[in-house]
């Protein structure tokens, strides 16, 4: 970015987590009871690969398809913005999680115990791309009939994710699942700097 | 945000970029931070309306995300008139933090904190 790497100085600086799960388990929902905005919703034009930047020829094609992510927002500080993405929940929308996962320092991936199927792709694209996630189990009504460590079994998940038991619907439910993931990465960034230095004990 | 197009647009979105439906450049993610640049360079031309529509967006500094949401385009068609508008000196552009496998513990514990504060 030669000549435009000077922000100015207001700019902050952003990280992101995704929100990730099957269609309709309560991601947006998540985004919402956590970001100080209400979800935003942008939608991304999808083009066909292989389309000449200026074939005009192709335009109707590609205003066919457009894909929805809501996103939200939680300002850390002056300097540090935390964006939430939702991923599309429908599978053929997939690909697009390559680009959205791109750069981000997580993800949660979230469960309805009553299909818990739905989000299994979800996992296996984390887990295959080395991408750090915690399973959020959403309880449907808050109900909660599965301890974590079935649901761990269920899905057959390796021991350094955690599974936590929530309701998409609370801001402190949602913000716990979110304190571990970010607890998951700092344990596996002491493991790998090999300082042992402890930032601060958790409550 | 939108629940459709009932509203109907007057202008389809890619006419806004001149029928490119690609970026020239590659620098802008759904969290790169955009601010406009106050006042303008001398050189720079007058934008189009649709380009002051985001130079009044972004007078504060805002990720693309948010900006595509609040002019309920496409992040895809923001991202054309934002390269036009940093090459022509109206903008600036931050990219995101970067975050490799070994994220640094002090942006994690920030992050933390700012969680523990909801």
């Amino acid at each position: 970015m030669a000549g435009s790497e000077i922000a100015a100085p207001t700019a902050p600086d952003t990280v992101k987590i995704l929100i990730a799960g099957g269609f309709g388990v309560g991601k947006t929902t998540m985004v919402g009871s956590v970001s100080e905005i209400a979800p935003l919703r942008t939608e991304e034009a999808l083009t066909t690969a292989g389309l000449g930047v200026d074939d005009l020829d192709g335009i109707e094609e590609k205003r066919a398809t457009t894909v929805a992510l809501d996103f939200g927002r939680i300002t850390v500080s002056r300097e540090l913005v935390l964006y939430l993405f939702g991923t599309p929940g429908q599978q053929r929308f997939w690909f697009m999680w390559n680009d959205l996962a791109v750069g981000a320092l997580g993800a949660v991936v979230l469960i309805d115990v009553r299909r818990p199927e739905s989000s299994f792709a979800a996992i296996d694209f984390f887990e295959r791309r080395g991408i750090p996630f915690v399973v959020g189990v959403n309880g449907f009504h808050g109900a909660h009939p599965y301890p974590p460590d079935e649901v761990r079994e269920a899905l057959a998940l390796p021991e350094h994710v955690q599974v936590m038991l929530c309701d998409a619907r609370d801001r402190e439910s949602c913000r716990d699942v979110l304190i571990a993931l970010i607890d998951q990465l700092i344990t596996k960034a002491l493991q790998s700097n090999g300082t042992g230095r402890l930032a601060r004990p958790a409550p | 945000m939108s629940g459709g197009d009932t509203a109907g647009r007057l202008v389809r979105p890619f006419a806004l970029t001149g029928g490119r439906t690609r970026p020239s450049r590659a620098d802008f993610t759904l969290i790169t931070t955009v601010t406009a640049i106050d006042p303008p360079p001398a050189w720079s031309a007058r934008p189009q309306a649709e380009q002051q529509r985001i130079l009044r967006r972004c007078a504060e500094p805002v990720a693309v995300a948010e900006l595509a949401a609040l002019l309920d385009l496409p992040v895809s068609v923001v991202v054309i008139m934002l390269c036009d508008l940093l090459e022509a000196g109206r903008i600036t552009a931050r990219p995101p933090h970067p975050v490799s496998r070994t994220t640094d513990l002090d942006l994690l514990q920030k992050v933390r904190d700012g969680l523990g504060r909801l």
